[in-house]
């Protein structure tokens, strides 16, 4: 079993819990100390996955889970992640009627993304897909506003379907190999008919595709970031996306030769970042805009997963860019928790001007998401891309190009107002739009410095991320 | 040293940025400081540098930076990019003392500039593909800023454009650089390794599409007929600094990532296609030339001549790519003329671009109908002027005549096509002269009325980049002695 490997999840899941029965008894004004436990939680298991980092690959759980460097770097993006959303939460929910419960369903959401993207098993997989979906639901329509109780709905019909549709790849390949272990399938699949495992692999990527929010399974993705809390919009947006891609990743490469995964994913990829970019276009509302837009960087995401096992570059790639993207969203959607009430991009008019800081950091993580030097999304596009070329899919990494000029467009849109001169149309009347939430103002200049400073020391992390 | 004149504005921006209450005199007269500092250290490197000989750097520093993908921080000068860092720095320092009535936010504009300033020099010594592109991109962000927070107009849509359309060319020039990176063995961004190596040699297929993409961003920010729509407005509705910069300095990146990147690191490519570059070249030097001709607003009519100058620049390249075995000389000749129109064009539509820049801040208007007998009023300006139109139109003497005189003699030499843009410099001399006479002749009359002549600044500025004109128009020796050797070595590198 050797469940020791696993602490960092434990950690969090324990976590999880203490908030959860701890927050049913304090009273509402302190439920704050409950924030103070997730985070201690969050910080624990960020130590603990660092110190384990060095380490040799193990497998715990009966070889169901694999401890190596890929999980050990998810572990600490996701706990990181969590942590900055924690952050901007303070913000947002400290005082509110479900604030412990909103804590304790971010991390078992953690929890569960740490689960898919260890996972080296197809029912572990399944597992962590629950696991990080249903907390979703929850932190979804704790907003309690009309677009929320549609947005949840919608988000919970998809992934019942998709989590049908996973069980249902699962079956199938299990069906052909009479194993859910990926070291025995790698073996298994190769004898087994082509078109079975090609249908089953293609319904597990479709579920763990719901959960990265990419082609086919995104729809929920931009009214979930539009109609949730600021907090959770920045958490639904990334954090499970980390779990998802690493998932993709372990599952293609034990696929055996037999089936054209690599142009499957290629294709999800293509369609993921050109329909995030083209949908991204005409929106107003800024964190629907984002919503689209992290569409498209799945389809970033999946290029590394495209070419896996066909390019060095590509898991080094695909980590650098996880946590470049990581850092970089999170800057963006903390500027938005900082002026919860400016709904519209139009009403960022100035912004820049009024507070340089924030503007700077809001340009940054934008030009960041671009892909723009020094930022360290562009060191991941960067080495994406010619991971993709090295491997000999030159018109993907021309397609990655030609999409990210495409998505510059609807960056600009936002930022060409925060910098124009006058007065945003229908002056800001709350407070909450013109003075900036503490809390978020301070973590979207500390996570867009760090997007910098991570390009620029794209050195150290790579090295980190290639051990 | 390098790493020092690089990072010094840069420096000098984010601490503008970051110190509370700075007064604004006081950033004015930072920049005008930490530019003058900037250029003496320049002048301290050239007085040092010795040509370092092929396939080598002076000044060369060099670290790891992403050593997963073999790029470095490796910066470096030869003869190609010394004459083009001195002449950033003279443009940046001449902006810093013409912006010093600036009372427009004065402090993020000294800010924004220094950070160019940086940006631009470091593009200049970069001697790795992807700090190369950092550079370049990032050039395209603080000039974006400039246009949109400065400019007038319709700037916010000059600015979109500018900024859509050379961001387009930038990730062209990526995907040659990834394509420059896969074919290398063992991979590499190092700019000197890529040279030696020349990779894609033997695979006309792979060359000619890496080249493509390369050309295709190069001729972008350079511009080119027909990637140079975005130049007219983004001039236009830019402040004058900005216009200088972006003329004097920003135009250069393509032309210079011609004969730092292209030619040497695809040379046979480079070979096969030299009859489109050359065609390129002689279409933007007509059609740059024609257009201008027919503008009745003074700053869209120097934004096409800079079409037209950098046409001289791209034919010259493009001949020195007519490899025949007697032309070796004429090549090189052409080579350094490009080069040295490379500086002189910065040099001379810089101040060009300054003094247009007074005529708005004066009058509000660009339109060379509204004025007329501007000589009567304000004869410095009349003066500087003319010396800045005649040194563009290359008139003997100025930088102008050095720089096309010796890219005519290789070029034609090597391709006696060429000689069918001499008529650009027939027409630009037209145009220019035609310019003068309407703005600056006759009796005094529309906005002329009044117009104050130039300021101290103003004068300074503008007048010590025409100097600089002048000087490398009589006595052309220092400049040329710098860059010969080193278009001795890329005529080398692409004949091989």
């Amino acid at each position: 079993m050797r469940p020791a490997l696993l602490l960092p999840e434990i950690v969090l899941f324990l976590g999880g819990l203490v908030v959860l029965m701890s927050g049913s008894f304090l009273p509402r004004t302190r439920q704050w100390a409950t924030r103070v436990v997730a985070a201690t939680a969050l910080v624990t298991a960020t130590v603990l996955a660092a110190l384990a980092l060095p380490g040799p690959a193990e497998m715990a759980m009966e070889g169901t889970f694999t401890v190596d460097t890929t999980t050990g770097v998810a572990r600490i993006v996701v706990a990181l992640g969590t942590l900055v959303v924690l952050a901007m939460a303070s913000d947002e929910i400290s005082g509110t009627p479900r604030e412990s419960e909103t804590y304790a369903l971010l991390l078992f959401s953690s929890t569960g993304t740490l689960v898919l993207a260890g996972a080296d098993d197809l029912l572990v997989v399944t597992v962590g897909f629950l696991l990080a979906s249903i907390p979703l639901y929850g932190l979804i329509g704790i907003a309690r506003t009309p677009l929320s109780a549609e947005a949840t709905m919608k988000t919970y019909l998809l992934g019942a379907l998709f989590g049908i549709l996973l069980l249902a790849g699962v079956t199938l390949l299990y069906g052909v190999s009479a194993t859910t272990s990926y070291v025995e399938l790698t073996d298994r699949l190769a004898d087994a008919p082509a078109a079975v495992v090609g249908t089953g692999v293609m319904a597990v990527l479709g579920g763990l595709m719901f959960k990265a929010g990419g082609a086919p399974g995104h729809f929920w993705v931009p009214d979930a970031a539009q109609a949730s809390g600021g907090a959770v919009a920045a958490f639904l947006t990334t954090v499970p996306k980390i779990g998802a891609v690493i998932a993709a990743y372990r599952l293609v490469s034990m696929l055996p030769d037999t089936v054209a995964w690599p142009l499957l994913v290629a294709l999800l990829a293509v369609v993921s970042m050109t329909l995030g970019n083209l949908a991204a276009y005409w929106q107003t509302d800024p964190r629907r805009l984002l919503g689209w837009s992290t569409v498209s960087q799945v389809g970033y995401l999946l290029v590394p997963v495209a070419v896996a096992g066909q390019s060095d570059l590509a898991l080094p790639s695909l980590l650098v860019y996880l946590a470049g993207y990581t850092v970089t969203n999170l800057a963006a959607f903390a500027v938005t928790t900082a002026f919860p009430d400016r709904r519209d991009l139009h009403s960022y008019r100035g912004m820049g001007r009024a507070h340089p800081w924030l503007g700077a950091a809001l340009v940054v993580a934008l030009l960041g998401l671009v892909g723009t030097p020094p930022t360290v999304v562009f060191v991941g596009k960067l080495t994406t891309t010619a991971a993709a070329w090295d491997a000999g899919y030159v018109w993907l990494a021309v397609l990655v190009l030609v999409n990210t000029v495409a998505s510059l467009f609807y960056y600009l849109r936002w930022i060409a107002p925060v910098y124009a001169g006058g007065e945003p149309p229908g002056v800001l009347t709350t407070p909450r739009a013109v003075t900036p939430a503490a809390w978020s103002a301070s973590t979207a200049v500390v996570t867009a410095a760090l997007s910098v400073v991570l390009g620029v020391g794209a050195g150290v992390l790579w090295s980190l991320v290639s051990v | 040293m390098l790493s020092l004149i690089v990072f010094l504005p840069l420096a000098a921006a984010l601490a503008l940025v970051a110190v509370p209450r700075l007064g604004d005199a006081v950033s004015r007269w930072v920049w005008v400081v930490v530019a003058a500092v900037d250029l003496a250290l320049v002048a301290a490197v050239w007085l040092r540098y010795e040509d370092p000989g092929t396939g080598r750097l002076a000044f060369e520093e060099r670290a790891p930076w992403i050593p997963g993908v073999n790029s470095s921080y490796h910066i470096g000068v030869d003869g190609l990019s010394l004459p083009l860092v001195a002449m950033t720095a003279v443009i940046f320092l001449a902006c810093a003392v013409f912006a010093l009535r600036e009372t427009d936010r004065p402090r993020p504009q000294a800010a924004l500039f220094l950070f160019l300033q940086s940006v631009s020099l470091g593009l200049f010594v970069a001697a790795d593909l992807i700090l190369f592109f950092l550079f370049f991109d990032l050039s395209i962000v603080g000039m974006y800023f400039v246009i949109a927070g400065w400019g007038h107009n319709d700037a916010g849509r000059s600015a979109m454009k500018f900024f859509l359309y050379t961001f387009l060319g930038s990730l062209a020039l990526l995907a040659g650089f990834i394509g420059l990176y896969i074919a290398a063995e063992p991979h590499t961004f190092d700019m000197v390794e890529l040279a030696e190596q020349t990779p894609l040699a033997g695979s006309s297929l792979g060359g000619g599409l890496v080249l493509a993409a390369i050309l295709v961003g190069l001729a972008v920010k350079t511009p080119t007929v027909p990637f140079h729509t975005w130049l007219p407005p983004a001039h236009t509705d830019a402040p004058a600094i900005g216009s200088a910069v972006l003329a004097g300095v920003l135009l250069k990146m393509g032309t210079y990532g011609l004969v730092r990147i292209a030619m040497p690191m695809l040379p046979e490519a480079w070979r096969a296609w030299a009859w489109v570059i050359v065609v390129v070249g002689i279409v933007s030097v007509v059609y740059g030339a024609l257009v201008a001709l027919a503008q009745t607003d003074l700053k869209r009519m120097v934004a096409y001549t800079s079409v037209n100058h950098m046409g001289y620049v791209v034919l010259a390249v493009g001949a020195a790519g007519m490899v025949a075995d007697d032309t070796a000389q004429a090549r090189a000749i052409a080579v350094t003329g490009a080069v040295t129109q490379m500086v002189s064009h910065g040099l001379v539509t810089g101040a060009l671009f300054l003094l247009a820049g007074v005529l708005w801040e004066r009058a509000g208007t660009y339109d060379m109908g509204s004025y007329g007998g501007l000589a009567g009023p304000a004869p410095r300006l009349a003066t500087l002027f003319a010396v800045g139109a005649f040194a563009s139109l290359g008139l003997p003497g100025l930088s102008g005549f050095i720089a096309e005189f010796q890219i005519f003699t290789g070029s034609i030499a090597a391709a006696p096509v060429t000689a069918l843009a001499l008529v650009g410099i027939l027409i630009t001399a037209a145009l220019f002269l035609r310019a003068l006479q309407r703005i600056f002749t006759g009796p005094t009359r529309g906005a002329s009325v009044g117009f104050a002549d130039l300021r101290p600044a103003e004068l300074w500025s503008v007048g010590t980049l025409l100097v600089l004109s002048l000087l490398i128009g009589v006595l052309p020796r220092p400049l040329l002695d710098v860059i010969e050797p080193a278009a001795e070595v890329v005529v080398e590198l692409v004949g091989r």
